[in-house]
């Protein structure tokens, strides 16, 4: 099924209609119609870019209010391990993790812990030599949504493991049922999340049937939170050790896999451009591909509120602070998808092949006539874009202010004969 | 309509540009409703070609034609011509020189590929004439 759920939205009453987010969306998911932009559902993989560019910040990620606090006896936070790097002051991991309890929370487990796991489970299948090569990770789901999107041909090669945010959901839920008279519905489990990629993957989850978590909170949402409580004393709460830690950071997760022929791309236009490579058929010699949507990997999210740069060494420090203390009597728990990740519905120009070819070719007339500035006058990102949405009917070929302009020049010229010939 | 037809110009001697073609016949390929895989098979094989006419005959001209059963394209160029079609079509043998492989082409892989990826390939070649390859990928 086509999942058309996205954290994603604009506010309409802060968009000016300019031209920034359109420009930026990796899969021209942004149109600006009646000045105002607008999201193709289709399209869109929740990437954040617009909402990182956007200077008028109108757009936003949805994430949930802490009143669903309230509807839970029992709450659980799972920390994304970028967050670790946001704060300053922090001297420890468990200082962090002790300001997430004081900030609401029965209970915490981190991501970082799960993403150790599957990073096992990761060797234990490249061992195998089953998977196609390269093989990509599976752990940023905007990078899923792209290969969805952009790059079918290469869903086959998407590690088919679920991400460290739902294996820690799930493995922290059978904790607290096992140690806590609480059961179901009473517990809560709640990720911290960098970005709107993994807050729309908490409700959707690539790779699994339903979710398993039940609420997310931005960075930038828990950080005044647990900052007004770092300094106070705690229980010893970290359990993850260095290598975990680090999935925080472009090349983290790469770095635990004791493996050298790998590529670590941060960024998602970079990603595309290492996807392009496969497509062409140019990265055969390369085993492992570790692509994060944000640059410098999730410390870089859209929703953090650190500087990317800053927050990559403060994770590097910080992560020493590691305790490494594995959980006595883990239960055992399935990391694979539950279900395949399917290709979402291609934009074609029409189901018809005849009928798409009679449109491609107008497309191609119509693009001629076009200035291909690319300038984005027009609310499409490209010429090419604009002549596409003409076809499809969804805009005209005066929205191109260079055709406009013509066709006033030509008016006005016209109408100048007219009077000439009256004299 | 029974068929697009389509044709890219392709410069010689810009390894930025290379690529901008079969790029472009992607896109085709995806409005047109293509199956991913399909569309991956033409789009190497051109993207192939496409750097082959850089590196070795100063570019030269893409068509391609899509019909509901077929992607039919056409390399055009006025290269050097290939003096043996055989060895040319060897994994590995390469006349590329040393400034093309230094940026990472000229592996010797381009022919062999363009004939896996195709359901049908033909070479015509005049030595100081040029080359024209045919190859088809069939679509059903």
């Amino acid at each position: 099924m086509e999942n058309i759920i996205h954290s994603v939205t604009l506010d309409k009453e802060k968009c000016k209609g300019c031209t920034n987010c359109i420009k930026t969306c990796p899969t021209q998911a942004i149109r600006v119609r009646n000045q105002k932009a607008k999201i193709i559902k289709d399209l869109c993989i929740d990437c954040g870019e617009c909402i990182r560019v956007c200077p008028y910040h109108a757009k936003k990620a949805i994430t949930d209010s802490f009143d669903i606090l309230n509807n839970y006896k029992y709450k659980i936070a799972l920390p994304a391990p970028a967050f670790y790097g946001q704060f300053e002051k922090a001297t420890s991991i468990n200082s962090i993790l002790n300001g997430l309890i004081k900030s609401g929370f029965d209970d915490v487990f981190e991501v970082a812990y799960a993403a150790q796991l599957v990073t096992k489970k990761t060797k234990e299948l490249i061992a195998s030599g089953k998977l196609s090569v390269p093989i990509i990770n599976s752990a940023c789901p905007a990078v899923v949504k792209l290969i969805t999107t952009k790059y079918p041909s290469l869903i086959d090669n998407i590690i088919p493991l679920i991400s460290p945010m739902n294996l820690a959901a799930r493995l922290a839920r059978m904790i607290a049922e096992e140690k806590t008279p609480y059961k179901g519905d009473e517990i809560g489990i709640f990720f911290i999340t960098p970005c709107a990629a993994k807050a729309t993957c908490t409700k959707t989850p690539h790779g699994l049937k339903k979710s398993c978590i039940d609420g997310v909170f931005s960075f930038k949402d828990m950080y005044l939170k647990v900052i007004a409580h770092l300094k106070d004393s705690g229980d010893e709460l970290s359990r993850s050790g260095f290598k975990g830690v680090c999935w925080a950071n472009s090349g983290g997760e790469v770095a635990s896999l004791d493996i050298e022929n790998y590529i670590a791309v941060d960024g998602i236009h970079n990603v595309m451009h290492v996807f392009d490579e496969i497509e062409n058929d140019k990265l055969a010699d390369v085993d492992y591909i570790e692509a994060l949507a944000c640059v410098g990997g999730c410390v870089g999210g859209p929703l953090t509120v650190e500087n990317n740069f800053v927050a990559q060494t403060r994770v590097k420090r910080i992560s020493k602070t590691a305790a490494d203390r594995p959980i006595a009597n883990l239960p055992e728990v399935d990391i694979m998808w539950e279900v395949p990740v399917a290709t979402r519905k291609q934009r074609t120009l029409d189901d018809d092949m005849f009928v798409a070819m009679q449109k491609l070719s107008k497309l191609e007339e119509i693009y001629e006539t076009l200035p291909k500035l690319d300038c984005g006058s027009c609310g499409a990102p490209s010429c090419r874009a604009l002549a596409e949405d003409i076809v499809r009917g969804y805009s005209k070929e005066s929205d191109c202010i260079f055709v406009f302009k013509e066709r006033i020049a030509q008016m006005a010229n016209e109408m100048l004969e007219v009077q000439s010939e009256d004299v | 309509m029974n068929s697009f037809k389509v044709q890219y110009k392709v410069d010689g001697e810009d390894f930025s540009a290379a690529g901008d073609a079969s790029r472009k016949l992607k896109k085709v390929l995806q409005n047109l409703g293509i199956s991913p895989q399909i569309i991956r098979k033409a789009t190497v094989a051109m993207y192939e070609g496409e750097i082959n006419m850089v590196i070795h005959a100063d570019g030269g001209v893409i068509d391609a034609e899509i019909t509901p059963d077929k992607i039919h394209i056409f390399l055009r160029d006025k290269g050097p011509g290939i003096p043996d079609i055989a060895l040319a079509m060897t994994e590995g043998y390469s006349t590329a020189s040393n400034n093309v492989r230094e940026l990472g082409f000229g592996a010797g892989m381009g022919l062999p590929n363009m004939e896996k990826y195709t359901d049908y390939m033909n070479i015509t070649t005049q030595i100081g004439v040029g080359t024209t390859i045919e190859m088809i990928v069939n679509i059903v």
